[in-house]
């Protein structure tokens, strides 16, 4: 299991006790983590058959849909929280799941890698597309739909209604407070309903 | 020959219970018999048995062979045995058949003890929630106080859900596979024409066909050939028999000349050959009449409020007589009870059948979720 320094800051956010939906859940590491750190009652939502047997595996609930079809099945604000871990990148319908994740959660916790950190930026001064920690992947065979900035996710937020409760930034692993639109690769952010 | 991982050679046994069962139809058995299959061994702890509910044309026989039918090889013998994923190794499973069954336990074709005949129509209605009664008292017999996991496909599904709801308090973990908490009408209509069929056959004799020496063999014969085409789907129908014709070309004839007629009459003829039509009806209607949400208003999360184990479902995406759609259900209904629910949408072209195959992804879920099942 490699160690994801966002979930130790979605694991400040979550109550024990709580119950929480991970959209994308992977191999269901970071429902694991909470359900071990913070007893939460969780469930993960993935599509992908391999990663749904590893959640099976690691003892997590998981759910198998499609996120870009909505969560229909899902009851308004049945959750606490409603994580989405590098995942929102991969997902055509941005705002209708942003939609989705506040109608049945509480609050969303969203975190995605900064199109426009400098590294990000450099490489195109440079005349390449980006591969970092954050963007992994080549051009070619990125599961990434959606490039975004964190400048970009917080207009999306104010257009959309959708209040930004705390946001940190990350440059792989360090805390960053000044510019992170510019020296942030990874946002995480607590999302409410206005 | 036996397969690696084969349970191996296996002979069912009998139970015999004297203590009257009361039915959901308002009837009662004074007495009954239910013959099984048990393979692995049970543990000290007495904690690791997993029972396997069968289908509509399922048996007691679940995993191995017979030393006298080397070629009767269970009918789920692709999934238990050891070293597959429901390990016999580790588990202690039992198959049981059903009441009102024709494979041994007490059914229309047995023996009715009151009057030395053969129960014929005279044999009562039977439920899925009488079937996990039935089943919890060989439980008690085989001295198992909790189950390990209940586990069964369509109208097994059915009952594994039951038994979370009937006995919470017996049963850790439930499997329901390609299963419904209730059937739709058009699965009811289904059910309907086989019935139909069966029940206009001059053979049938009201259900007392044994005292005139016949079986309703047409009957049951267009009954299992109108199940066959809703356990396919229609890719896989297309992709096995297309429209290839027997002899190549149109020779004008109610004879066989499509391969999907040549299908299905042979498997209607081989179903009407072993296969108790009088079973055939009662099974049916346990389906039709299975919907434990209608005593808390149709509201299927409320009934599913007591049921406590840990759960998995499993559905197929080309499964039009189960839908994924109709699993679903079952997993939001638990999930608002906030109980532990796992569910797989297995992308599988085999339709209804799929869950009797042993597709990769399918075997690799169940068998990463009975690893996980804990036992002494």
């Amino acid at each position: 299991m490699i160690y994801r320094y966002d979930f130790d800051v979605i694991a400040q956010w979550i109550a024990p006790g709580e119950r929480v939906l991970d959209l994308g859940c992977g191999d269901g590491s970071l429902l694991r983590h909470l359900m071990d750190a913070r007893q939460v009652h969780g469930y993960g939502v993935e599509n992908a058959p391999e990663n749904l047997l590893a959640c099976v595996k690691n003892g997590v609930n998981v759910i198998q849909i499609d996120m870009e079809k909505g969560l229909a099945g899902f009851e308004d604000g049945f959750f606490d929280h409603v994580i989405m871990s590098l995942s929102l990148q991969a997902i055509h319908n941005t705002v209708g799941i942003l939609a989705e994740m506040l109608r049945v959660g509480r609050e969303a916790v969203v975190s995605f890698p900064n199109f426009g950190y400098w590294r990000h930026r450099q490489s195109i001064l440079n005349g390449r597309m980006p591969v970092s920690e954050s963007l992994p992947h080549q051009w070619f065979n990125t599961p990434n739909v959606r490039f975004f900035t964190i400048a970009d996710f917080d207009a999306l937020c104010a257009d959309n209604g959708i209040a930004v409760r705390e946001r940190l930034a990350f440059d792989e692993g360090t805390l960053i407070l000044e510019e992170p639109n510019f020296l942030a690769s990874v946002a995480v952010y607590r999302l409410g309903r206005n | 020959m036996t397969q690696p991982g084969s349970v191996g050679i296996v002979a069912p046994q009998r139970a015999r219970f004297t203590e009257p069962l009361p039915l959901r139809s308002g009837g009662r058995l004074d007495e009954y018999e239910l013959v099984y299959e048990t393979y692995g061994q049970l543990n000290a702890a007495r904690d690791n048995a997993v029972l396997v509910c069968h289908a509509l044309s399922g048996s007691h026989h679940v995993a191995g062979t017979y030393a006298d039918q080397p070629d009767n090889l269970g009918w789920w013998d692709n999934l238990i045995g050891p070293g597959k994923p429901l390990d016999t190794r580790k588990f202690f499973v039992i198959g049981v058949n059903n009441l009102g069954g024709c494979h041994g336990s007490s059914g229309p074709s047995a023996l009715n003890p009151a009057t030395g005949r053969r129960w014929g129509a005279d044999f009562p209605f039977v439920t899925v929630e009488d079937w996990v009664d039935a089943q919890a008292r060989l439980m008690d017999q085989l001295g198992i106080e909790r189950l390990a996991a209940v586990v069964g496909g369509s109208l097994g599904g059915m009952q594994a859900l039951s038994w979370t709801l009937q006995y919470p308090e017996r049963v850790r973990h439930a499997a329901v596979i390609a299963s419904a908490p209730k059937l739709s009408a058009q699965n009811i209509a289904f059910n309907e024409v086989a019935r139909q069929a069966i029940l206009t056959d001059p053979d049938f004799h009201s259900g007392h066909y044994y005292d005139h020496g016949v079986v309703p063999a047409r009957g049951l014969k267009l009954a299992r050939m109108v199940g066959h085409i809703t356990y396919l789907s229609d890719d896989s129908m297309g992709e096995k028999f297309g429209r290839s014709l027997r002899h190549g070309k149109a020779v004008y004839s109610y004879d066989v000349e499509f391969e999907i007629e040549s299908y299905l009459r042979y498997q209607g003829d081989k179903f009407a050959g072993f296969f108790d039509a009088n079973t055939y009806l009662l099974t049916t209607k346990a389906l039709d009449y299975y919907d434990p949400a209608f005593a808390h208003g149709g509201d299927l999360a409320q009934a599913l409020a007591v049921a406590s184990a840990r759960f998995l479902v499993v559905s197929f995406t080309t499964d039009w007589r189960f839908a994924p759609e109709r699993s679903r259900e079952i997993v939001y209904a638990l999930l608002h009870n906030q109980r532990a629910v796992s569910y797989a949408e297995i992308d599988c072209p085999a339709g209804h059948d799929s869950f009797l195959l042993d597709d990769p992804r399918y075997h690799g879920v169940l068998g990463a979720w009975f690893d996980r099942i804990e036992v002494r």
